[in-house]
């Protein structure tokens, strides 16, 4: 896409003054607090706080349970957005607009309505309960609220790619023979790899960060259902801004490591757009 | 193997792409497919693929009806018109792809694809991906692709559509020699009639989905079925005539309408007709004689093996374009704005088109 | 100055399909590969057995059902457990639902301005420039998307909190920030940063600067060309990233829930009192607030499908005119 000369157009830096303010006043100012207050600890502190049990606890479920729920958001989303893409039936529009729910749906009134949809009485709770699973105030809900919030994702990575492919592709695995599982495993399925992978990597962060939906269907028993955000809010919560800070950029750096895999996946994914 | 196509009918919607098609393509002939855009080759092309279900009619090969068979068990080759490599696999992994499918050997496989590589020409590019070859390669890999499982039948979309022209005429001399190589029956579509000509060995010329002619590229030439055909084969004059005891005589120039028609009439009746005159099938005298046309020069293009006169009908005022060896245009010395006469060497006309 | 387009017409793709493209200069083969495919409308080679289908379908509606469908339902079920005059009684005969209704009402549309400023300002910038570090940007701009909200409250409060590095300097000029609507309009502003920039960036790039040039050879002014040229073009998008910007400002909960202090009828916003309500065994009148957010999420997915199709409709017009 062609760029115009700065010297043309107007605005350049009215607009590129604005944007680099309201950017570093709002964003990265308030973030290097973070990093400033970490650089301020002893590495003791940090460790003792970092890799306390309670901490590490913590860590292991929100990765634990973003992950699976990531895992399962892949699953789900790329079934919806095949048979969104793929096959008509009545309804068809109305589905895919109720996939962005999600995003439209403030994260409290998720956590809300699962923790009493899956709870003993609930209404999906009651068939959990005579099979021995408990639904709400375990591991198991998180899980569950977290693939709510990141169900998204992969559909809407994955539905443009899958609405471009070209015919051709799959005419050609046919006429050279293959099978229509051969087609979709040989052909479509590494075409969709990229994307499918994108979109697991964007539920994943966004399941880590997670904490408004997760605070309402966890229990927040520590050592079991705490996830690293509430640890976090309790430290505040007890004035103890040093351990929190250390917590926080242990999450800040995994977010940072998290947003360059997606840029890598997304820029692979584009490799094979054209 | 020979390809047999009966009475085939293809509706997409309220639009008929195909209406009632019948073709015979001998084994081992190389045959084109030759139509303006929507006449329905590329359709009738799928069908033989079985890309597309025919709404009636059947198509077969050596006898053995295929009307009902899946795609992947047609045992034909198809060429995409942009190839339709799969960008993700190597050249080698495209090529050895229907091989994998099929169960073979590793190692099989790999004599197989070196074979084709080294048939087309692309030895040592294994390893590359879609993406870093150029157009004319893109093409060979998908001809050895398509070529790998040893179809009976080879179809190719478009073949040299996506190229640049020096590449396309390289890789028709290239094709006619492989065909003869590889001695598969081979189908192309192509809206080139120059292309259909100097590959082909059978053309079939399509309109509005259905046959208008076929035969060789020089029955087809010489001898054009209508006017559609010889319209689409090149540049025509058509004038307004008449039959006077089967002798067709010249009126003016009319403007290129070629009407639908059937067939040539042996010469004779009477009455009024459209004539089709080639450029090359006219010439330009200085004085009037019996049959030739008043004109008035309003270009002359001698670039090129012919020199191209366009001049106006004085009485019509329509335009004639005229071609004329270097020769004969050297010997007449002609300028613009000159008024001269056009006779016709050779005129046809179309039964259609004749009224009494 | 003229510079908007004519409505598009109905889509083509339909003429290309009835055939009645054969009086049309350029006429198209159906079967032309690159003839446009409609969802449903799949090449033979690309078709599934029905089998296949119809357990796909099923699972795709089950999944929606169960997941998304399911919750809805039960958030309007519970919200009206008691009778719609509860219901309305708790909406309404709560000072704190309502003053928390009013925060969330004040809150919202100040971070969507702000936001919407930054993020005109930016894909202006990006779009139409090349400068250095402009990747660099663009990442740094989806930077919130990443960052959990409790983590940026944090960063808030390490900056006003008492012990925050300005703390105590505001404190002694009486400047409430922390536990107060600066510090949650600051919080919510963070989380919804990227909505509208991200959306206006590629449709910027996409549209491209031909006719903002030809404005300038025109001899327009700055403020016209933007007024006349870029905002006619960039107006839907625009619009669709204020609305996905006020869905999430609206429902933010992480961040506001650590820099407010959730003072009841004071820093708490319509989330915030969801959660309190819900922990003092309200339930009924904690769904109702639910409920009102959950309307607003609906409205939003309404609006947002009918500006898509707004915005893909000017796309295309853009690309018939050109």
């Amino acid at each position: 896409m062609a760029v115009a000369s700065r010297r043309v157009l107007p605005g350049f830096s009215l607009s590129l003054g604005i944007t680099l303010a309201y950017l570093s006043l709002l964003v990265l100012l308030p973030l290097s607090a973070a990093f400033i207050k970490a650089a301020g600890l002893s590495g003791q502190q940090i460790v003792d706080t970092v890799w306390s049990d309670r901490a590490r606890a913590a860590y292991w479920l929100t990765f634990g349970a973003s992950f699976i729920a990531a895992l399962a958001n892949a699953a789900i989303g790329f079934l919806l957005a095949w048979v969104l893409v793929r096959y008509p039936f009545p309804g068809r529009k109305f589905l895919d607009s109720l996939i962005d729910l999600p995003f439209a749906l403030p994260t409290a009134v998720a956590g809300l309505v699962y923790s009493s949809l899956y709870a003993k009485n609930g209404w999906l709770g009651q068939f959990l309960e005579p099979i021995g699973i408990q639904g709400a105030f375990s591991r198991l809900g998180i899980v569950l609220v977290l693939i709510f919030t990141g169900l998204p994702f992969v559909v809407r990575t994955l539905q443009p790619v899958l609405e471009n492919l070209d015919a051709e592709f799959e005419e050609a695995a046919g006429s050279l023979g293959a099978s229509r599982w051969q087609t979709f495993r040989y052909v479509l399925l590494p075409c969709l790899t990229p994307p499918l992978l994108t979109g697991f990597a964007l539920a994943f962060a966004r399941a880590l960060g997670e904490y408004g939906s997760v605070i309402f269907i966890a229990g927040n028993m520590p050592y079991r259902t705490e996830i690293a955000p509430v640890l976090i809010v309790g430290r505040l919560e007890e004035f103890a801004y040093a351990e929190a800070t250390a917590l926080a950029v242990v999450l800040l750096l995994f977010s940072f490591v998290l947003l360059g895999v997606i840029n890598l996946l997304q820029r692979w994914s584009q490799s094979y757009g054209n | 193997m020979s390809v047999v196509v009966e009475n085939v009918v293809k509706r997409f919607g309220s639009f008929t792409a195909l209406d009632g098609v019948s073709v015979t393509v001998p084994t081992g002939s190389l045959c084109a497919l030759l139509g303006p855009s929507g006449s329905g080759k590329t359709t009738l092309l799928r069908i033989l693929a079985g890309l597309e279900h025919p709404d009636s009619g059947s198509v077969s090969t050596h006898g053995n009806d295929l009307t009902k068979t899946n795609a992947r068990d047609r045992d034909m080759g198809f060429v995409f018109q942009h190839y339709a490599l799969f960008r993700h696999m190597t050249v080698f992994d495209n090529v050895g792809f229907p091989l994998k499918i099929r169960g073979w050997s590793k190692a099989k496989i790999n004599d197989r694809v070196q074979e084709l590589l080294h048939l087309v020409r692309l030895d040592g590019l294994e390893r590359r991906l879609p993406a870093n070859l150029s157009g004319g390669q893109r093409q060979r890999v998908a001809l050895a692709r398509a070529l790998a499982a040893e179809p009976k039948v080879l179809l190719l979309d478009e073949p040299f559509g996506a190229l640049d022209a020096k590449v396309r005429q390289e890789l028709r001399t290239w094709l006619r020699r492989f065909h003869k190589e590889i001695a598969v029956t081979t189908i192309l579509v192509t809206h080139d009639q120059e292309e259909a000509f100097e590959v082909a060995d059978e053309v079939v010329v399509m309109r509005q989905g259905r046959i208008e002619q076929s035969g060789s590229p020089q029955q087809i030439f010489d001898h054009p079925a209508s006017a559609f055909v010889m319209d689409f084969l090149g540049h025509v004059n058509v004038f307004h005539g008449r039959l006077d005891h089967g002798s067709p005589r010249l009126h003016g120039a009319t403007h290129g309408s070629t009407a639908a028609a059937e067939r040539p009439v042996s010469v004779a009746g009477e009455g009024t007709t459209p004539l089709y005159v080639r450029p090359h099938e006219l010439d330009i005298e200085r004085h009037s004689s019996d049959g030739s046309l008043a004109a008035r020069i309003l270009h002359i293009n001698p670039a090129g093996p012919l020199v191209r006169v366009q001049l106006i009908d004085e009485r019509t005022a329509k335009p004639i374009m005229v071609e004329l060896s270097r020769e004969r245009f050297a010997e007449l010395v002609l300028l613009p704005e000159e008024t001269v006469f056009v006779q016709p060497r050779q005129v046809r006309y179309f039964t259609a088109d004749y009224s009494i | 100055m003229e510079t908007r387009f004519a409505p598009p017409p109905k889509k083509e793709r339909a003429m290309a399909a009835s055939g009645a493209t054969l009086e049309s200069p350029k006429p198209v083969d159906p079967a032309a590969p690159n003839a446009p495919a409609a969802v449903g409308k799949l090449r033979r080679g690309q078709q599934d057995p029905t089998w296949v289908r119809t357990t796909l379908i099923l699972l795709a509606v089950a999944f929606m059902g169960i997941l998304v469908v399911l919750p809805v339902v039960n958030v309007f079920v519970q919200a009206f457990a008691n009778g719609p005059e509860a219901y309305w009684r708790y909406l309404t005969q709560d000072p704190e639902t309502r003053h928390a209704v009013m925060l969330t009402l004040f809150i919202a549309p100040a971070a969507v301005a702000m936001n919407t400023v930054f993020g005109v300002a930016a894909a202006w910038a990006i779009a139409r420039f090349e400068f250095r570090g402009r990747t660099l940007l663009i990442t740094l701009i989806d930077l919130p998307f990443s960052v959990s909200p409790v983590v940026a409250g944090l960063a808030f409060v390490l900056w006003f909190g008492m012990q925050g590095f300005l703390g105590p300097q505001l404190r002694e000029w009486d400047i409430k920030i922390l536990f107060s609507w600066p510090a949650i309009l600051l919080a919510t502003s963070f989380v919804t940063f990227p909505f509208v920039a991200r959306e206006l960036i590629p449709l910027l790039e996409e549209i491209g600067p031909d006719e903002e040039l030809a404005a300038v050879t025109l001899g327009a002014k700055p403020w016209q060309i933007f007024w006349y040229v870029t905002l006619p073009n960039i107006k839907w998008g625009l619009l669709y990233g204020i609305i996905l910007c006020n869905a999430r400002a609206m429902g933010e909960f992480g961040a506001v829930y650590v820099v407010s202090g959730r003072i009841a009828g004071q820093t708490d916003t319509m989330p915030l009192r969801i959660d309190k309500l819900f922990q003092e065994y309200n339930s009924p009148a904690s769904f109702a607030v639910a409920s009102v957010l959950t309307l607003l999420a609906l409205v939003t997915l309404a609006v947002k499908t009918y500006l898509e199709r707004k915005v893909i409709e000017s796309a295309e017009t853009k690309k018939e005119a050109v």
